[in-house]
């Protein structure tokens, strides 16, 4: 697009587009050493993760700022606009994404004290696995204004959603056959859960990335995971 | 138009339409009706097939750069182009089912008809109850009661009264820029118009003046339907309903203004509208 007549406006735009960058490398960075700690058992690098967390809350708020001085000073129209109003709902949701990652983290570390079921921890490397693949492409959606590449993304919440059902599944499982897994499962269950709420969160992405394009979201309705999940609880 | 709606982001998820797509117009009654509208300055064509709409008790707004047109279309509304030689206009502006345009309209009644108010203030340098009472005495011979009824509620529908009552002798003139402006409104109102043209009323006001006309306009369309030509985007935004973006004398884009300044379907109008113009 044609650049500002104002030439400072198109700087502070692509100052914020640059801080949600930086937000969104801190948040798949989080995804991933939260896996890695898990996986490995490994509490010093979920101490990391943990750690980290702060410097995405500030830059949380800085967009914020950056938003509202663009919003009042500016007065912003049009695709200005929408690129404004979706770059707070963006580091929104990339801080959520971060905290998710930092209680997953927090979880490990409490889950290596116990033992856990090795391949229910398998399980939950492999949804956050989706999930980080998914942050990273619409990370890329949102830097190279791709709406294709959004909308992509945003199909694939099903996958994400039917991985965290079958597990769901799985961990009760293990704590029905052996009640002595029941501490550990039940942190793997939050740790799922964490996960695929990191999953919907990356789906508003998408959607905010669409927004900002083209000023709407997927009108279509996203196919969404049976309401069996709930009844799953009630199977026996 | 574009059926705006929330998704689970609270954010609007207007459905795209075609630049020139139709309007949701229920409920609304067309004032007047411009269909393939020319306009020629000697031999320079300066409006070129221009067609849309003006709704009853709806504001609409003209913008677009210098040149655009915008100020010549305000203008052909109530012909005030016929007071120079070498200008005409082609194709039909239909005002409640008449041309505007036919060579035999009675000119005077179409001004009363459809009222103007202009860019800088232009008081007549008479007091202000002469101001408003000379229009009136133009169209009507009202008992003098009447009369000064007729002059307090101009004044009162341009939320003039409270500030001129006690001094309803002093010449127009002698009043703030603001309250000139409004003074013209007045004058504007007390002839019972149904169409009010505003070119620019604001471009010599300054920030509070400029807020009680616009707040002064949102109660005008109530009775009236409005038209106002604004450099000023947020101005536009602020108090039109539709909104046509002109360009080079072309009708760029026409809209609902919440859909215009939020998603243009047209790249000129994008780019004019978030000041990424030439």
């Amino acid at each position: 697009m044609a650049e500002h007549t104002l030439k400072r406006f198109d700087e502070e735009l692509e100052r914020l587009s640059s801080t949600i960058s930086e937000m969104g490398g801190l948040a798949e960075t989080a995804l991933t050493q939260c896996l890695v700690a898990l996986r490995q058992s490994d509490s010093e690098v979920a101490e990391q993760v943990i750690a980290a967390d702060a410097r995405v809350d500030a830059l949380d708020i800085a967009v914020q700022e950056q938003t509202v001085k663009l919003l009042a000073l500016r007065q912003p129209m049009a695709v200005d606009l929408r690129v404004i109003l979706s770059s707070i709902k963006i580091a929104a949701a990339l801080e959520r994404i971060a905290d998710y990652a930092k209680n997953t983290a927090k979880r490990t570390i409490v889950l290596n004290s116990v033992t856990a079921p090795p391949a229910a921890v398998t399980g939950i490397d492999r949804l956050g696995r989706l999930v980080r693949t998914a942050l990273k492409d619409v990370l890329d959606a949102f830097a190279q204004g791709d709406v294709t590449k959004a909308h992509d993304v945003w199909t694939r919440d099903e996958e994400i959603d039917q991985v965290y059902t079958g597990l769901f599944r799985e961990l009760l499982t293990y704590m029905m056959e052996d009640p002595r897994t029941i501490t550990s499962c039940t942190h793997l269950l939050f740790m799922a859960k964490n996960i695929e709420r990191a999953g919907d969160h990356v789906t508003n992405i998408a959607e905010l990335v669409s927004f900002r394009t083209t000023g709407h979201g997927f009108d279509e309705t996203r196919p969404k995971g049976s309401a069996s999940l709930y009844a799953a609880g009630n199977a026996s | 138009m574009s059926i705006a709606s929330t998704n689970g982001h609270g954010l609007s998820t207007a459905v795209p339409v075609a630049t020139h797509a139709k309007v949701d117009t229920a409920g609304l009654a067309e004032k007047v009706s411009i269909k393939n509208l020319e306009f020629f300055y000697g031999d320079s064509r300066a409006l070129k097939g221009i067609s849309l709409s003006l709704y009853a008790n709806k504001t609409t707004a003209f913008i677009g750069p210098s040149g655009c047109g915008k100020s010549t279309l305000l203008r052909i509304l109530n012909r005030m182009y016929d007071l120079y030689p070498g200008q005409r206009a082609t194709g039909d502006v239909i005002f409640d089912g008449d041309n505007l345009l036919r060579a035999d309209q009675d000119i005077n009644l179409l001004r009363a008809r459809i009222g103007m108010v202009f860019q800088k203030p232009t008081p007549f340098p008479m007091s202000i109850y002469e101001n408003i009472a000379f229009g009136v005495r133009l169209y009507e011979s009202l008992p003098k009661a009447e009369l000064d009824a007729r002059v307090e509620s101009a004044l009162r529908r341009a939320a003039l009264w409270d500030e001129v009552k006690d001094k309803l002798n002093a010449n127009g003139q002698s009043l703030s820029g603001g309250q000139q402006q409004r003074l013209c409104i007045a004058r504007t109102v007390a002839v019972k118009p149904e169409v009010i043209l505003f070119d620019e009323p604001c471009s010599a006001l300054d920030p509070i003046s400029t807020a009680k006309i616009e707040e002064l306009i949102d109660e005008l369309k109530q009775d009236y339907t409005i038209v106002i030509v604004t450099h000023n985007m947020q101005q536009a935004a602020r108090v039109s309903d539709f909104t046509a973006f002109m360009y080079l004398g072309e009708l760029i884009e026409f809209g609902a203004t919440e859909t215009l300044f939020t998603t243009p379907k047209d790249s000129r109008t994008q780019a004019y509208i978030t000041g990424r113009f030439g």
